[in-house]
Formats: structure tokens, C-alpha cells, sequence
């Protein structure tokens, strides 16, 4: 045992230990880049996982330490409780909420980092220490924030204060001098702390508060960065490179989503920092529908029972409406009538990225049907009808041409361009940007206004006839 | 100083390499991914136990544990709640049988 002990303590050995179960986390992250190949790679990072913790155990020589297994009992019966209590549903908020605690664990291991306990007195370790500690804060206040407002539990809307971005501003240039001064100036560790975590978690409070609804893909994935990256830096404050390597892994994960999802909004991600949301703050109208067109319009059920090309769009209103289940239903029985059933998944359609694919999943929708925006766009202009469930932003073609709108420059579902498009939203309101969608006052648009489940339900009935 | 360079270039070079592992997952697993590397960013709970040992043998072993106690749960929780949930998404996706078409 004491030659492991002492094995483990090498730096050379540690490094090398390090580097392949890195490798081992990398190996599993490559396999999720295939569906069927997924859950190995999950399992393979969580045993590497586990690894870590055992050999950090033995290599302090903290075996016999009895209260920290009590600890990680704890934990690990409450995470096991969590995994078998969810519902998918609530899978937004849990992510969040699960991401804060671990800037929460950041928060605590860099706070005793400040204090020499596990770090050095260097300025490297005082420095790191303060960063991860700051940042670890933010993650935490930030997740919770955001996990709140997923569920609901708090008001969805954007909150702002006058002149928001300016104190968003202030406090980050605020942050950014404590970490700088504190070395040089030697402030003592307990102030350093206090005013760390005032500083910080008052920035991720009120830039969480400023997301709105449509927004949150982009804050989740950023939140779910900084989380890694306040681990990394702790990792840097007590010198461990297998910290330092998976949290960088983590952090640049989150990076790359969330400049995915930025590029889905075409947004940028400093405008998001510092509080420009694509919300605009305006009265919502609602569009007057051209009656006449209406009248025109073919009978809905004729149509739907010709097509033999559809395309289903959902959006966040078929998440709130829980209405995954009569879609399935829609797209089974259309199926059997002959018609392809593809499902047309923008990257932020719901509140997190990939949302709507976990919930279509859920219900057993064939994961072959589900399309991204670049590969189904050229398709409908051939499809005969497409079926929008609970999305309006992400197919509102004011995108391509109203310039000055929140949402100009946004990628959006070719809706437009299809025969006959079927609209199962909750109103005619404008979606969460504020801007009205051009493509209801065209003609060959047919409405079932209401609560998604409900209207699909009606709907479906009445076409089983 | 040597040490430090290290550990800055192991932060690096393991950024880099994540990013271009991750460039390659469909948007499809989105979900499940985030979820996944939610979990592994719960290894701060090295930190946390690392960090909760050196306290325990201090002056103040309350206080100090206290605190540390909460790192190491809510970084296990993170842990375990991460991938669990990230598992019990990827075992919904699934290809039917097309056999019956």
C-alpha cells in the first residue's frame, strides 16, 4: 500500500496516470459523436471518473479519512435518487441545477485554496484561487437562476435595471481588478472572499435575470462552460493535472455549443454577456389574419390526407404543452396513410440546446426522422404540408428581410416556402423576439389556435373520422 | 514555476483537443451531451476531497469539514445525477424495426 502511496506521489507516474484516464474521458466523448455507440462512451467517462476519485484517495494516503466517505454517500445516493425520479420534462431545470453545484464545488475548493489549504502561497496559487473561487460563484448563482426560471418557478421574462449593461460592466471590470490586486497588495484572504463572492454572484444574478425565455440555450451553454472552467482553474490552484485536463475538456465543450447556438441566433456572445438579449421590449400585437385568404383556403383535412411529403416543426410550445405524445400519434397515422413524416429540428427550438430531440425521443419517434435545419431546408419547397408545433421565431421569414428586427440575420426554417402549412401555436402573438411572423398573412396557412395538445388531440380525432 | 507552465499547457492542449472532439457530435445528442459533460465538470469533487482531507487534519476540523462536506456532495451529486441522467437520455434514442414497413 505505501509503495502506491509513494508510486502515485511521483510526479512523472501522476502525470502518466493523468494523461490516460484524460484519455479514456476523451475516448468516450468521441464515441457520443454516434448514437448507437453513446452510452458506452458515457459509461466509459463515468468509470474513468470514478477512477480519479479512488486514486486521489489513495495518492493523499486519505483512505482512513471515514468522514469523507459519509460525504460521497451522501452525494451518491442523492444522484442516484435524482436519476431515477426524473421526468424528461424537467430535464432543462435539473441540467442547470446540477451545473450549479458543481460551481458551487469550484467556489468552496477555491476558497480554500485562498487560504493556503491545498495550494501554495504563490502568487500563481493566490491568483488561480481567486479566479476559480469568483468564477465558481457566478456558475453557481447563474445555474440556479437559470434553473429556477426553466422551471418556472420564477418569471421567464427578462428582468433588466436601468443602465444594466453598464453595471454588468462595472462589476466584471470589478472582478477582474480584485483578482489583480490582491497579490500585489496582499489583501487578507477572508476580504478577498467576501468581497469575491459579493462581486461575482451579484453579476450572475443579474445577468441570468436579463435571459429571457429563447435566449437560455445560449446562457445554459455558457453556464455549462464556466462550470469546466472554474474546475480547470481550481485544478491550476492545487496543482492537480487531472483536474486541470477533464474540467478544460468541459469548458471548451461549453464554449463550442454555446458558439453554436449563438450562430443559430446570430448572436454574439458579448452582447449576451453584457445583457443585450433579442428581446425587444415592445407591445405585443397580435397580426391580423387576412380573412379573405382564409376563405380561400382548401378544406385542411382534404389536404392533410393527400399530402405525401410532411414536415413537422415543433418548438417550445409543444415542450410546455406536453404535446410530444400526440405528435407521434399525428406522425404514425400520417405514416401509415403513405406519407414521409420528417421532423425539422432548429438548434434552438426549446430552452436548451437539443431540446426537442430528447423530447421526440422520449415518445419513440425514430431518431432517423429527426433533420437539422441545413439538411431539411432544401426540402420544403417539395414538401406538401408543414405542421408547426408551438414555434413561431424560428420560422418567421421577417428574419431574411426586415432589417433593424431583433431576430434579422437568424437562420430559420424554410416554413415559407411549402404549399400548405398547418399552425398548431398557443396565439397569433409574436414569439419571444417581438416580432410579428410575416408568414401568417399569406395564404395557404390554416390555424388551430390554443393549447398544442389540446388542438392536435381535436384534430386528430376529426381526421380518424 | 515548471510545474505551473505544465499544468497551464495540460489546460491547453486538453481545451483544443475537447473542442474538436465535441465539433464532431450531432446536434441530435446535444442534449445528452451537455448533460454529460455537466457531469464530468462535477470532478471538481478531486478538489473537493483533496481541499476536505488537508482541513480534517487542522486546527478546526468542524468548521473546516462543514464546508468541505458540502463541496464533496454537491460535486458527487453533480457526478452521479450527471451521468445517470445522461444515460437514461441516450437509452430513449432508438432506431425501430423498420422490418414491419
Amino acid at each position: 500500500m505505501n509503495n502506491l502511496v509513494e508510486f502515485l506521489n511521483n510526479d512523472i507516474a501522476y502525470y502518466v496516470i493523468s494523461g490516460v484516464l484524460a484519455l479514456c474521458v476523451m475516448f468516450g466523448i468521441f464515441l457520443m459523436s454516434k448514437v448507437e455507440k453513446a452510452r458506452l462512451g458515457n459509461a466509459i467517462s463515468a468509470v474513468s471518473v470514478l477512477l480519479a476519485v479512488i486514486i486521489t484517495l489513495v495518492k493523499h494516503d486519505i483512505l482512513g479519512a471515514w468522514a469523507l466517505y459519509l460525504y460521497l454517500a451522501i452525494g451518491a445516493i442523492i444522484g442516484i435518487i435524482i436519476t431515477i425520479k426524473l421526468k424528461m420534462i424537467e430535464t432543462p431545470q435539473l441540467v442547470a441545477l446540477l451545473n450549479g453545484f458543481g460551481g458551487l464545488a469550484s467556489l468552496i475548493v477555491g476558497s480554500y485554496a485562498l487560504f493556503h489549504i491545498g495550494a501554495d502561497a504563490s502568487i500563481f496559487g493566490n491568483v488561480t484561487a481567486n479566479i476559480a473561487m469568483q468564477v465558481g460563484m457566478l456558475t453557481f448563482v447563474g445555474s440556479l437562476i437559470a434553473s429556477l426560471k426553466l422551471a418556472r418557478k420564477i418569471n421567464q421574462k427578462p428582468v433588466s435595471l436601468p443602465h444594466h449593461s453598464l453595471i454588468l460592466s462595472v462589476l466584471l471590470s470589478l472582478m477582474a481588478v480584485l483578482i489583480i490586486i490582491t497579490p500585489i497588495l496582499s489583501i487578507p484572504a477572508w476580504l478577498v472572499l467576501i468581497l469575491g463572492v459579493l462581486l461575482s454572484g451579484i453579476f450572475g444574478l443579474l445577468f441570468t435575470l436579463k435571459i429571457g425565455g429563447a435566449d437560455m440555450p445560449i446562457a445554459i451553454s455558457l453556464l455549462n462552460s464556466l462550470s469546466g472552467v472554474a474546475g480547470a482553474i481550481s485544478g491550476l490552484a492545487i496543482g492537480d493535472a487531472l483536474l486541470v485536463s477533464i474540467s478544460g475538456i468541459v469548458g471548451a465543450s461549453g464554449l463550442l455549443l454555446t458558439q453554436i447556438m449563438c450562430k443559430a441566433m446570430n448572436r454574439n456572445l458579448i452582447d449576451i454577456l453584457l445583457g443585450k438579449t433579442s428581446s425587444k421590449n415592445v407591445v405585443q400585437e397580435a397580426v391580423k389574419i387576412d380573412k379573405q385568404a382564409q376563405k380561400e383556403n382548401r378544406d385542411p383535412f382534404e389536404v392533410i390526407k393527400s399530402a405525401k411529403n410532411v414536415i413537422i416543426i415543433p418548438g417550445y410550445g409543444m415542450a410546455i404543452a406536453q404535446a410530444q405524445y400526440v405528435v407521434k400519434e399525428l406522425a404514425d397515422f400520417l405514416k401509415k396513410n403513405g406519407a414521409s413524416v420528417k421532423f425539422a429540428i432548429h438548434p434552438v427550438a426549446g430552452r436548451m440546446p437539443g431540446h426537442m430531440n430528447v423530447l421526440l425521443a422520449e415518445v419513440d419517434v425514430d431518431y432517423d426522422d429527426l433533420y437539422d435545419m441545413e439538411t431539411i431546408n432544401p426540402e420544403f419547397d417539395t414538401a406538401d404540408v408543414a405542421i408547426v408545433i408551438g414555434a413561431n421565431d424560428v420560422l418567421n421569414p421577417s428574419a431574411r428581410d426586415k432589417e433593424g428586427t431583433p431576430i434579422y440575420g437568424m437562420p430559420i426554417l424554410n416554413v415559407d416556402q411549402s404549399k400548405e402549412v398547418f399552425i398548431f401555436n398557443f396565439d397569433l402573438k409574436p414569439g419571444y423576439s417581438g416580432v410579428n411572423n410575416s408568414l401568417y398573412e399569406r395564404q395557404g396557412i390554416h390555424f388551430f389556435l390554443g393549447n398544442a395538445k389540446d388542438t392536435l388531440s381535436a384534430f386528430l380525432l376529426e381526421l380518424k373520422k | 514555476m515548471g510545474t505551473q507552465l505544465i499544468l497551464v499547457g495540460i489546460f491547453v492542449v486538453s481545451a483544443i483537443i475537447g473542442y474538436f472532439l465535441i465539433n464532431n457530435v450531432p446536434s441530435l445528442l446535444h442534449t445528452p451531451l451537455m448533460s454529460g459533460m455537466n457531469a464530468l465538470s462535477g470532478i471538481t469533487l478531486m478538489g473537493a476531497i483533496i481541499a476536505t482531507a488537508i482541513a480534517l487534519q487542522s486546527s478546526n476540523p468542524f468548521f473546516s469539514s462543514v464546508l468541505g462536506g458540502v463541496a464533496i456532495i454537491v460535486a458527487t451529486v453533480n457526478v452521479v445525477g450527471g451521468f445517470g441522467i445522461t444515460n437514461r437520455m441516450l437509452k430513449m434514442f432508438k432506431k425501430k424495426d423498420k422490418h414491419h414497413e
